[in-house]
């Protein structure tokens, strides 16, 4: 039996698997054929469980011919970025720190895919600890753009976005702590969550910034969507800001359609430097909502312009602190030769990180430090209830805000390596939400001439998701952009 | 709980005149230099704070990032925050406790197998003088 | 010019729960290096701490007991500094809202009651260990103690002598151990302090610059310690010099301070509110459901021994001056009603087993020797004349070293006192018989050989005659 898992969703896959269609060992092998055939260019992974994966298909074969599925999970391929703490599966976070770390357990987001069957593919690639909106800080080089190679595919959860969209897997989790999830959705094309803060489990995730990470999904289309956030949404006694709410049943909620739904349009995320067939795109798809039964009324949140200075404080501050525990000493790299504690201390990181990675814990070490913490991280706090606020006062009058996932399409490869400071800048429109710890989802939308995906957002109000989804859903039904596939030859660097 | 209320965080944080009786900070090299102009001898400071070694080159290069970086955030001191509260949390989830039972897991093997360096047990590093 | 010396001091008392502050491993003391380790206190990547209830609940026991305010909200900081048994490069501790505020601590010294106010009280998790002097080239990391919860109590810097010091310390410790929220044990580290210590003109308002002393690991090392510092900075001042504001280590073998500025200790803190947790809300029903389950604390317990058991003020103060004593003393008495008796016994017999077989760190009755049931069932046995005084303490010792009860021991060796005049008769004619010198001389005069009659009585009755009786029979049979 020919699979060819770059036309399956996950729902559609969990039909045919609980038919007896094909089995999931197949499901996987065709996966790992694609992952054979295609990383070669595209590297989304850094490790490839064949083994495990091929165990944990065997074992859910032997149920799916018993009849006792576990979940619509069960034998599913779903790929992990490598933050995601694996027990026994060497994880890295794409940095050499922890080049050859094999976590002693397994996070909770983690756990609970394991619980309902999920084949665990591998790990993919990021920019190292998460910092990055392109993928190329990973210390393992970068992952390419599935549409087109000469490009990134986004980032943090670069590896991840580019597995789902070329076909590799049916699923991936990622980590959205500034747009990491909805940034790399939007460039490869595909579907990116990003839960209410606290709706999931952040235990098990190497931690970059503790008050703006967060776990969620990539997939082929908002079902599915749906279907991994029922599985990962939960309150965690293992994780102190995890919200004691209970989970609704998101797929069943998803035909609610846009009747009598508000939508807000911030009119500070429609601005100069805007890539043009983005704004189109999305001003279509605005009008299309409309027509759909949504009301539509302009928004402002008067802040948007200081959120990426919030941010960066906000969050190098918060990892500077996160990442000091890499010292060598309990697990990690350690610097051979040093003769004093500081050297080992100094050495080890040093060898360890990348310069992003420095240049944020720096950042943020200088945020917090004596006779500058009000300047920096105070301001910055206060900053944030700021644009929260504005947040607030839009979703008092609305359900959901629409605006552009990213002001361009992807890039190129090295296009902004050079000033650190214009590749934060990518994050403008996604960065907010994180902030005021919102939902929000990317679909995708459109194309632009060069054929390269454009991603959708819309937020919603805190621990609304089930709304978001239906919205996205009924926007999805209309329209046919998530059935795009990227090209089986891209055009390369130009 | 269904689409919760935001929560503002009560009380200002971070007044930096406050201290502990026996905390002794050395004060800052950084407090006296004007903070827009960022010299590699503030880089050599922080690194130094971060642990972080950084080659005299690195230094210069990261001098010149943070400091348009640090440019850029300045823009904040157009807001008025003076009646505004910082947020530590965004939402208010409510206290979260462990009752206090003894629980061992994962086995201990695990957790030390990943060290670099061990001795009878201990984690091991060059000796430190007191 | 003469100075007086102005000091606060800084307490960390580890607290008696099962488990850490944050993760569920064991706080228990003693167990092989790296034991009593998990994810979270060892700072593997992805763990996140969440905080046992039952050090909230110790803590508002303390702040009760002082009389501090106990703040509604208070909330969780990064303490920041890098050091191999701090895992995770960052304490979790309180920074600008403690639990608790102000409060007090109520002494005696020299006779006085003297009262000192506290800053704060405030939760943390205590660091690992590291071990220097181990191995010959390297240090050596144990996180057994990382994540233990620690409550550090911060006084006004109102103590003015090295002896207030010590009691300030002796009352609080007491406290401690009342409210069975730390057993208050110095040497083995389970409660720790550090001074603070300045000097200034007898009689002025200003401060002076202050040193923090550490490593004073007793009551007496803190009194030597600030002695001795106090010395030192008036010799500074008086040289025409002025104290440094800086860390000096107590050395106990040497009995100076030393001072910890050559090591490079450019320590900025970097705190900020801990992301991981909420913050952290206490209720005034809390507070009413601890304050309903604290137990008497000592002032009360001394007043009450007094006024309701009838114990003379000396007894009442030793007996309560720890708790497991006064519960010791408590359980005797509730199967013997003989307070005065038992008191004795106590404070006599069994204080002094217990520091000979070094027990006196342990706040557990059940490892004592001898049980208070054990002990009350002794005393019974002498009020009913069963045995005599002298043979209870034969009894008593042989209680320690066997285990056993006393009625068993009477009952083993034979020690049932005698008392049939009969016996005793015939004895005291046998001894009378035996030195009618003595006889003469006592009738001449000589009362001192009273004793000495009594004595070879005794010895022919190997002991176990009732001295009472004995007595009469010596007195009738001299006269």
């Amino acid at each position: 039996m020919n699979v060819d898992p770059s036309s399956l969703t996950l729902a559609g896959a969990a039909l045919r698997l609980s038919a007896r269609e094909f089995t999931a060992s197949e499901l996987l092998e065709a996966c790992l054929r694609r992952i054979a055939d295609t990383e070669p260019r595209l590297h989304a992974f850094l490790t490839v469980s064949e083994a495990e994966a091929r165990r944990q298909a065997a074992t859910a074969d032997e149920r799916f011919a018993r009849g006792e599925a576990l979940s619509a999970l069960d034998g599913i391929p779903i790929a992990l970025k490598d933050v995601f703490l694996t027990r026994g599966v060497r994880t890295t976070a794409a940095s050499r720190i922890l080049e050859n770390f094999v976590p002693p357990y397994d996070g909770t987001a983690v756990a609970r895919l394991r619980s309902r069957g999920a084949v665990l593919i591998g790990k993919t690639n990021c920019d190292e600890f998460a910092m990055g909106s392109s993928t190329e800080n990973s210390a393992y080089g970068p992952s390419f753009n599935p549409w087109d190679w000469s490009r990134v595919p986004g980032g943090s959860s670069g590896g991840s976005a580019v597995a789902v969209a070329a076909g590799q897997c049916l699923a991936a989790l990622g980590t959205d702590t500034g747009g990491s999830i909805r940034l790399p959705a939007a460039y490869c094309g595909i579907v990116g969550f990003k839960p209410t803060y606290g709706r999931v489990s952040r235990y098990g995730i190497v931690a970059y910034a503790s008050s703006l990470d967060q776990v969620g999904p990539f997939t082929r289309d908002v079902r599915d969507a749906a279907i991994l956030l029922e599985a990962l949404a939960g309150h965690d006694p293992r994780d102190a800001t995890s919200a004691p709410v209970e989970t609704p049943g998101y797929e069943s909620l998803l035909d609610r359609g846009l009747d009598a739904i508000r939508i807000g349009v911030p009119r500070e995320y429609f601005h100069e430097g805007m890539q043009p067939e983005v704004e189109s795109s999305v001003r279509e798809a605005i009008a299309l909502l409309e027509s759909l039964g949504a009301s539509v009324e302009i928004v402002s949140l008067p802040h948007a312009g200081y959120a990426i200075a919030t941010y960066y404080l906000i969050a190098t501050a918060e990892a500077s602190s996160n990442l000091a525990r890499y010292d060598g000493i309990r697990y990690g790299r350690r610097a051979g030769g040093a003769a004093t504690l500081v050297d080992t201390y100094r050495q080890s990181r040093d060898q360890g990180f990348g310069p992003e990675v420095k240049r944020r814990i720096l950042l943020g070490t200088y945020a917090l430090s004596a006779g500058y913490y009000d300047a920096y991280y105070g301001k910055a706090q206060k900053a944030r209830t700021l644009v929260r606020k504005d947040f607030e006062d839009a979703l008092a009058r609305c359900d959901l805000l629409v605006a552009p996932t990213a002001p361009t399409t992807a890039f190129h490869l090295g296009e902004k390596l050079e000033d650190p400071l214009s590749m934060y800048l990518s994050d403008v429109l996604t960065i907010s939400v994180n902030l005021a710890g919102l939902p929000a989802v990317s679909v995708p939308c459109g194309v632009d001439a060069c054929g390269l995906p454009i991603g959708l957002q819309l937020i919603g109000k805190p621990f609304g998701e089930a709304t978001l989804l239906s919205a996205a859903y009924a926007y999805e039904r209309s329209t046919h952009w998530h059935e795009g596939r990227p090209p089986a030859a891209p055009r390369s660097a130009a | 709980m269904a689409e919760a209320a935001f929560n503002t965080a009560p009380g200002p944080f971070g007044t930096t005149e406050w201290r502990v009786p026996g905390e002794f900070e050395e004060a800052s090299v950084l407090c006296y230099l004007h903070p827009m102009k960022i010299t590699r001898e503030q880089v050599r400071h922080v690194a130094a704070l971060a642990r972080l070694e950084l080659s005299p080159q690195e230094e210069e290069r990261i001098a010149g990032e943070l400091e348009a970086i640090l440019g850029y955030v300045d823009k904040l001191n157009e807001l008025d925050v003076t009646n505004v509260a910082p947020t530590s949390h965004v939402f208010d989830v409510g206290a979260a406790f462990r009752e206090d039972e003894v629980r061992n897991e994962p086995a201990v093997d695990e957790l030390l197998e990943n060290a670099p360096d061990r001795w009878q047990g201990f984690f091991r590093v060059p000796k430190i003088i007191e | 010019m003469t100075f007086e010396p102005v000091i606060g001091l800084e307490v960390h008392a580890q607290l008696l729960t099962r488990s850490k502050l944050f993760c569920a491993c064991s706080a228990e003391f003693g167990a092989p290096p790296n034991a009593h380790t998990c994810p979270v206190c060892m700072a593997f990547p992805g763990v996140l701490p969440v905080l046992n209830r039952r050090a909230v609940e110790f803590a508002i026991r303390a702040g009760l007991a002082t009389g501090s305010t106990i703040a509604p909200v208070s909330r969780f900081a990064r303490k920041n500094y890098f050091y191999p048994d701090l895992p995770k490069a960052y304490q979790i501790s309180m920074y600008d809202a403690p639990i608790c505020l102000g409060g007090e601590v109520r002494f005696t010294v020299d006779g006085a009651e003297r009262r000192v106010r506290l800053v704060r009280i405030h939760l943390e998790e205590d660091a690992g260990k590291n071990i220097h002097d181990a191995h010959a080239d390297a240090s050596l990391v144990d996180l057994n103690r990382a994540g233990v919860p620690l409550l550090e109590i911060v006084s006004e810097p109102e103590l003015r002598s090295p002896a207030e010091a010590a009691a300030y310390l002796r009352a609080l410790r007491e406290t401690l151990q009342y409210l069975e929220v730390c057993d208050g044990n110095m040497e083995e580290g389970s409660l720790r302090c550090d001074a603070n210590i300045s000097i200034r003109p007898t009689g002025s308002d200003r401060l002076g610059t202050r040193a923090e002393i550490k490593n004073m690991n007793s009551f007496r090392a803190v009194e030597r310690a600030l002695e001795h510092e106090i010395t030192r900075q008036i010799e500074v001042v008086s040289g025409g010099g002025t104290v440094v504001q800086e860390t000096r280590l107590w050395d106990a073998d040497r009995e100076v301070t030393r001072s910890m500025r050559s090591k490079e200790f450019a320590h900025d803190y970097r705190y900020f509110p801990e992301p991981d947790l909420p913050p952290l809300p206490v209720s005034p029903e809390w507070v009413e459901e601890v304050h309903r389950s604290l137990p008497e604390l000592p002032a009360d317990r001394r007043a009450r021994f007094e006024r309701d058991i009838g114990l003379p003020a000396y007894d009442a103060e030793v007996l309560t001056a720890r708790r497991d004593v006064a519960d010791y003393f408590e359980a005797a008495f509730a199967r013997l009603r003989n307070a005065k008796a038992l008191s004795n016994w106590v404070m006599e017999s069994v204080l002094r087993i217990v520091r000979e077989k070094k027990l006196d760190e342990q706040l557990r009755i059940r490892d004592w020797p001898v049980t208070p049931e054990s002990l009350a069932e002794l005393v019974e046995l002498i009020e009913n004349a069963t045995i005599s005084g002298k043979i209870a303490k034969t009894v008593f010792e042989e209680m320690v070293a066997t285990g056993k009860s006393p009625r068993a021991i009477v009952a083993d060796r034979g020690l049932v006192q005698v008392t049939d005049e009969g016996a005793i008769s015939a004895a005291v004619d046998r001894v009378l018989a035996a030195h009618a010198d003595k006889v003469s001389e006592y009738r001449a005069g000589k009362d001192k050989l009273f004793g000495f009659f009594v004595g070879q009585v005794m010895r022919v009755m190997a002991g176990k005659a009732n001295p009472q009786v004995v007595n009469e029979l010596l007195k009738k049979a001299l006269s």
